[in-house]
């Protein structure tokens, strides 16, 4: 408090403004310092224990920009090695995720209009979604063989029960007060479906594909650990397998960058499309 | 002929032992061009009706004709407005799209729903809304949207379910007003839910009483009042305090009987929450409020 009135005495600013620019300096402060700390510890623990297997985060960062941030900024900054290691990894996991979602949703907006087959769709559902997905990879792989085939296939696969599951819930729980309004003023069926029911049930759509999205990038890697000669997964286990424990952190890091860089781009479309829902659930 | 006629229904929820009976052996007709209310206390099956004569639910015996046609399916010419605004709107689409969107499987040009929609927004005071999402409006405002949807319908028949239930009683006395003059300006047929018997009386060409557990037709009365009502005047006629109290006797002497066979009533017979009158009905701008739960 003293600290604030001073300084707004000082700049001779209206104190709300002063608030609220602490407001943002400080929110920003929480998000950034508990993490630099722990990379701060982690450079002086590395530096001090000089282990061969813990390389310091500065010397990690230093790799990664070598090895994918370091072409010239006209170029773009993502080096040739990028487009090779990541390009088909994201081709890969978007691919499979993109189809998988696809499959979800359909397969839920079937299953979950169709009232009366709950009892047989819903324990096969819980069985598929329950199965850790590694376990399903043997039959990929005997029957698509170790292509590119299998590795979407493979990703489509895991990424098809959250997102059905997810839309299934969300048709179910339609309010029945929207579905009702449909029937009374007569609209068809189709387009209840178009316009009220795929509506209502985006958001949880939206929350299955966030959940999925994470997915795919770990069965991405799982997949391309499988007799791949591409992609940050062949990346990481050909790094760890020939001791390059540098690189093997650099993919590490990058896959982390990667991951955290597409749940940001999700979030941000989901805020703009859903707007409405966040208002709704935001009041209760 | 009868906008609406009811005969002899009994509607019960469950199968077998389970069965709960909701409404028993209900009969009565709303004249074309028409406004009936309907009063009862919470539980006594109000929902239920209303959703039998809009072919929502089918009756478990009898029958419900709107304009005519046995409802198996929703009737044409028909609209309802539910209790529940803020569930029925679409919060996706802006004010003046909810109101677009049932006009749109009616086949109509795009320059007569343009016109239907700025004119049903028009009555309902609603015409700089129409680019704003229900969620940005008030609860009063969103059930005019309500309101204005069934309004740009042009349905002959409207069925309202306690649609001033949850606002607070300014907003309450100005879309009973609304209701009145829409009825008085369209000609249609008004079949309107309360569990409030002021507003029943205030609001009705006639009055239709039921009592809880089964439901069914307690008594019918006329409702003598001047075609033009006003919130104050209006309320404090003899002949409006008069048959408030006397519906409120019928449904009292009714309850009474049903407590007096020794709470053979389930307890969801009895009082359930959900229609209580809320605390906004305390201010109320009749001298001494009354409900039918009273
Ligand atoms: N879907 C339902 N299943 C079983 N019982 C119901 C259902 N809907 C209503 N009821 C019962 O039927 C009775 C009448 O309910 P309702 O028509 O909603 O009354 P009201 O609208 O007058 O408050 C109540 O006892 C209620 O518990
Ligand atoms: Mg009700």
């Amino acid at each position: 408090m003293a600290v604030l009135s001073s300084a707004a005495a000082a700049a001779r600013l209206p104190e709300h403004v002063v608030r609220r620019v602490m407001g943002i300096v400080g929110g920003v402060l929480i998000r950034v310092v508990p993490a630099l700390v722990a990379v701060l510890l982690w450079q002086w623990a590395a530096a001090a224990e000089q282990s061969p297997y813990f390389p310091t985060p500065f010397d990690i960062a230093v790799r990664v920009r070598e090895l994918w941030f370091s072409a010239p900024l006209g170029d773009g900054v993502l080096t040739d090695r990028f487009l090779r290691d990541a390009g088909p990894s994201l081709l890969r996991a978007l691919g499979g995720w993109a189809l998988g979602g696809a499959a979800g949703v359909l397969l839920g907006l079937v299953a979950g209009q169709w009232k009366r087959a709950a009892g047989y769709i819903d324990p096969p559902v819980d069985f598929l979604r329950s199965l850790p997905k590694p376990a399903i990879v043997p039959v990929f792989l005997l029957v698509f063989g170790a292509g590119d085939l299998m590795r979407v296939g493979l990703i489509a696969f895991g990424c098809t029960w959250p997102v059905l599951l997810n839309t299934l819930q969300g048709v179910r729980t339609v309010e029945p007060v929207q579905r009702e309004t449909a029937r009374a003023f007569h609209i068809p069926v189709r387009v209840q479906l178009v316009r009220i029911i795929i509506p209502a049930t985006l958001p949880k759509i939206a929350a299955g594909l966030r959940i999925t999205l994470s997915l795919s990038l770990i069965l991405m890697v799982l997949s391309e650990w499988l007799l791949a000669d591409s992609g940050l997964g062949n990346f990481l286990i050909t790094a760890q397998r020939t001791f390059d424990i540098l690189d093997m952190w650099a993919a590490i890091v990058l896959l982390g960058l990667v991951g955290y860089l597409l749940n940001l781009l999700f979030v941000a479309a989901e805020k703009r499309l859903l707007r409405w829902h966040r208002h709704l659930s935001a009041r209760g | 002929m009868s906008a609406v006629e009811v005969r002899d229904l009994t509607k019960e929820y469950g199968k077998g032992a389970s069965a709960q009976t909701a409404l028993r052996g209900v009969s009565f007709e709303v004249a074309e061009g028409e406004l009936l209310s309907v009063v009862g206390p919470s539980g006594c099956g109000k929902t239920t009706l209303l959703k039998c004569v809009a072919g929502l639910m089918p009756a478990t015996s009898g029958t419900a004709r709107v304009l005519g046609q046995v409802a198996d399916g929703v009737p044409d010419g028909l609209a309802v407005v539910f209790q529940d605004y803020s569930r029925s709107l679409f919060p996706w689409m802006r004010v003046g799209r909810n109101v677009d969107f049932p006009l749109r499987s009616l086949g109509l040009r795009t320059a007569e729903r343009r016109e239907r929609v700025a004119r049903a927004l028009e009555s309902v005071g609603l015409a700089d809304k129409a680019d704003r999402y229900p969620w940005q409006l008030s609860g009063g405002m969103q059930q005019r949207v309500a309101i204005a949807r069934a309004l740009a319908y042009r349905p002959r028949v409207l069925l309202m379910d306690e649609p001033f239930a949850s606002v607070d009683a300014q907003t309450r006395a100005g879309l009973e007003d609304l209701t009145r003059r829409v009825h008085q300006e369209s000609g249609m047929t008004i079949l309107f839910v309360t569990h409030d018997i002021d507003e029943s009386v205030y609001l009705a060409d006639r009055v239709l009483v039921l009592r809880r557990s089964p439901g069914g037709v307690l008594t019918e009365m006329d409702v003598e009042l001047p075609v033009v009502r006003d919130q104050i005047t209006t309320r404090s006629l003899p002949e409006f305090v008069r048959q408030r109290s006397l519906v409120a006797q019928h449904i009292r002497a009714a309850s009474g009987e049903a407590d007096g066979v020794g709470g053979a009533a389930g307890p969801d017979a009895n009082t359930p929450a959900d229609a209580r009158p809320g605390p906004s009905d305390s201010d109320a701008p009749s001298p001494q409020p009354a409900t039918a739960n009273g």
